[in-house]
């Protein structure tokens, strides 16, 4: 899993079938401190994250399926996590 | 999931069974401002996506599901939705 922090959503009519009814996610994958970690990229919500949250991202086709309950669909990407706070020791 | 452009199409006359009929997209990744980042690739297109369009695509195993179980179709990226909006925070 990666930490990322939600940028925006997108907005798309046409699309998979098994995409509707799920917010999808702008999100920007980040390092450890805070700097960006390549493109951002779309995840779809399963924890009901919002713009500005931080967030835990599974980067894992099935558990990105599974945790927003359809399996069998192309996703490769779900937000699993809101972060309240990292510790480093 | 990743945001890309459409930038034409690849034609295969030759070509595993489970690719007969489905079109084979040419695609440009894009960053938060739309511009160019990385390198064009081709993705198979489940929603019938053209050039010029915004769309996103979902990478890996999971890209073969739009087709799953009927096909078991040999792709690695699959464009799964067309981009209307994007908001960014």
């Amino acid at each position: 899993m990666l930490i990322g922090k939600v940028i925006g959503d997108v907005v798309a009519t046409q699309k998979h079938s098994s995409h509707e009814g799920l917010k999808i996610l702008y999100v920007q994958l980040l390092n450890l401190n805070g700097s960006a970690r390549g493109n951002p990229i779309l995840a779809m919500d399963a924890v009901d994250a919002g713009v500005g949250d931080q967030v835990l991202v599974t980067q894992e086709g099935w558990s990105a399926m599974t945790s927003i309950g359809r399996p069998f669909s192309p996703i490769d990407m779900s937000v699993i996590g809101v972060i309240d706070h990292v510790e480093l020791e | 999931m990743q945001i890309g452009r459409v930038m034409g199409n690849v034609v295969c006359t030759i070509k595993n069974d489970p690719l007969e009929g489905k079109k084979l997209l040419l695609v440009q990744p894009l960053d938060k401002d739309g511009k160019d980042v990385g390198k064009v690739f081709v993705a198979l297109d489940a929603v019938g996506a053209g050039a010029g369009e915004t769309v996103y695509w979902c990478r890996g195993r999971e890209a073969s599901m739009p087709w799953y179980p009927d096909q078991e179709v040999p792709t690695e990226a699959t464009i799964v939705g067309i981009i209307d909006e994007i908001h960014l925070a």
